[in-house]
């Protein structure tokens, strides 16, 4: 090929490959578009305030009621719930894989918790309505199992492969020089890993904590499933809820495009999209902290 | 020296490992509950008739093989949509782009929609693919869908496997005179191939599996008939699963497990062979 030919290929490919490299930030921006093309209308009728902090969730009354304090409240309880669950089990395990399992044990366990992010949240839900359901109900003789506690279990197994796998990174990251220094002055493998180890990852920890909280609040199949959705401001966990990504997934199929309660379920996404990109965004910088903190050593 | 403080640390560092270990069981011996319950209850259902029929009685008999083939079609159509993207996005990343504004703001996005709620990936999808190109519910709209859902999966995946290869392969290959993309396409692209193919295996696993953002962009009920075009609805396993367990009364519960168990299967296979895969790399890779 002469030179001339190959620079133009050169020339095209390269603008082909930035083209796709900014494909990413033109997608979140068409998603945040979108969302709001679809559900600002709602704003004509009902007022901002109305919206959030309404206490009635009534769309198909007459006239209907648009007030997702409920769901959030909902989605709050649930999620607030898998966390008191997840942190604690997830981070005494993360620092189990990390500091204390043998080599080979502690492969199968990282491939053991990388096949539980794999489960579909639909099978998930599937077996939380099938044996959580009725081992809530006869233990706290309620009317029906499906629950804000039922979902807040759920979910906190949802959160778990992203909390451990993360932490555990951040855990792994910290350089041996700290360990060695530590047990050096006599610290037992405890205290090393409490005192030193511990603090010293506390920045990819809390990454991770919120991973995995950024992941309960958007789940939304195995959610459904198990919360007995009541969009009813919640007063106790052995309650039925329903989260802010439920009501969307329930309710979206029988509204009418272009009405208000179609618009309502859009604009609850809009909720949702803030959130997390708020969450992910703050992750992300205790990430880079993290990373940071490794490459200075 | 404190004789007694010594005993307390050592009892210390036991209760320490016991309470770290048990709550390691806690989080792995559920995940092997669950799949022993599924595989025990499901496995009576599977035969090639429930694989390959159709569903007969409002989905109480019968098989599974329109919403197994709707699946197969959305993660195929998710894939040749999300990979290539996905794979030039790495590539602009780790060849091309410098680290300033630009790039930090592509990093970020893709953060971001590694965090999006499948839930709002479906409501974006119907906003633009179902109604603004008036797609309508159909397997190109739940492809599509899907592809966007799993990009950041590869393109994270991608970035990794090509920062992986050394950067002696490229100033040798440059050295030797060919031009920026000839040595990515020869000397990079086939070293960072099984970490590429890796992040590809994940990404169809989660696309196999996902349920929301496919509610509302082609998943149906029930069809009588196979899709035949790209513009049609179709049934899908995931989709069918939640139908049968929630929304159809007395499906028995042989079907559903059965159903599970199918759905379980595919996804893990495909995460097991991604786990292989990326293992048998990263033993052979000796740079």
């Amino acid at each position: 090929m002469n030179y001339r030919a190959r620079k133009i290929k050169e020339y095209i490919i390269e603008k082909i490959i930035f083209l796709s490299g900014v494909t990413s930030i033109i997608v979140v921006l068409l998603i945040f578009i979108f969302l709001l093309k679809e559900g600002l209308s709602l704003f004509s009728t009902v007022s901002l305030k109305d919206f959030l902090l309404g206490r009635n969730w009534y769309p198909i009354s007459n006239p209907p009621q648009y007030g997702i304090l409920p769901l959030i409240l909902g989605s709050l309880l649930v999620t607030v719930g898998a966390a008191v669950i997840s942190i604690p089990l997830g981070v005494g395990s993360a620092l189990y894989i990390a500091e204390i399992a043998p080599q080979r044990t502690r492969e199968i366990l990282k491939a053991g918790i990388e096949l539980l992010a794999a489960i579909p949240s639909v099978v998930i839900g599937f077996i939380g309505l099938i044996t959580l359901g009725p081992l809530i109900r006869n233990l706290f003789h309620l009317p029906t199992g499906l629950t804000a506690l039922s979902g807040s279990v759920t979910l906190a197994f949802m959160a778990m492969p992203t909390i451990v796998s993360i932490a555990e990174d951040a855990i792994t990251a910290v350089p041996r020089q700290y360990r060695e220094a530590a047990t050096a002055m006599g610290a037992t493998r405890w205290q090393t890993t409490r005192r030193i180890v511990a603090i010293a990852a506390r920045p990819g920890i809390i990454a991770a904590l919120m991973l995995g909280i950024g992941r309960v609040i958007g789940e939304t199949m195995a959610v459904m499933m198990v919360t007995g959705n009541a969009a009813l401001i919640p007063h106790s966990l052995l309650q039925p809820v329903r989260t802010l990504t439920a009501t969307i997934a329930a309710e979206m199929g029988e509204t009418v495009q272009g009405g208000s309660h179609y618009a309502a379920l859009f604009a609850i996404g809009i909720v949702l999209f803030i959130i997390t990109f708020i969450i992910n965004g703050v992750a992300d910088i205790y990430l880079h902290k993290n990373l940071k903190k490794k490459t200075k050593k | 020296m404190n004789f007694k403080n010594i005993k307390n640390v050592r009892i210390q560092e036991k209760i320490a490992s016991a309470v770290l270990f048990s709550s390691t069981v806690l989080v792995v011996l559920p995940v092997v509950l669950i799949l022993a319950v599924i595989v025990v209850k499901g496995i009576g259902a599977i035969s090639w008739e429930f694989l390959f029929s159709m569903p007969r009685n409002g989905m109480n008999a019968g098989g599974i093989f329109p919403a197994l083939l709707g699946t197969l079609y959305l993660v195929a159509g998710a894939i040749l949509f999300a990979l290539p993207l996905g794979l030039l996005t790495a590539i602009y990343l780790v060849e091309y782009a410098r680290d300033n504004f630009l790039s930090r703001l592509v990093k970020l996005a893709i953060v971001n929609l590694a965090g999006v709620p499948s839930v709002v990936y479906g409501l974006f999808g119907l906003g633009i693919f179902v109604t603004f190109f008036h797609f309508g519910a159909s397997i190109i709209a739940g492809s599509l869908t899907l592809g966007i859902m799993i990009l950041p999966v590869i393109i994270t995946a991608s970035r990794e496997a090509l920062e992986s290869v050394p950067k002696s392969f490229r100033v040798v290959s440059l050295s030797l005179g060919a031009s920026k993309w000839q040595t990515i396409r020869h000397s990079v692209l086939p070293h960072a191939l099984p970490g590429i193919l890796t992040g590809t295996i994940l990404g169809l696993g989660r696309a196999a599996g996902e349920t929301a953002p496919i509610l509302f962009t082609v998943a149906a009920f029930y069809l009588p008939k196979l899709p035949t075009s790209i513009f049609d609805q179709t049934m899908a396993l995931p989709y069918h699963l939640y139908v049968i367990s929630t929304q159809v009364p007395g499906i028995s519960e042989k079907i559903r497990y059965g159903t599970a168990l199918v759905l379980l299967f595919l996804v893990l296979v495909l995460n097991l062979f991604a786990i292989i895969v990326r293992s048998k790399f990263r033993k052979r890779k000796k740079w």
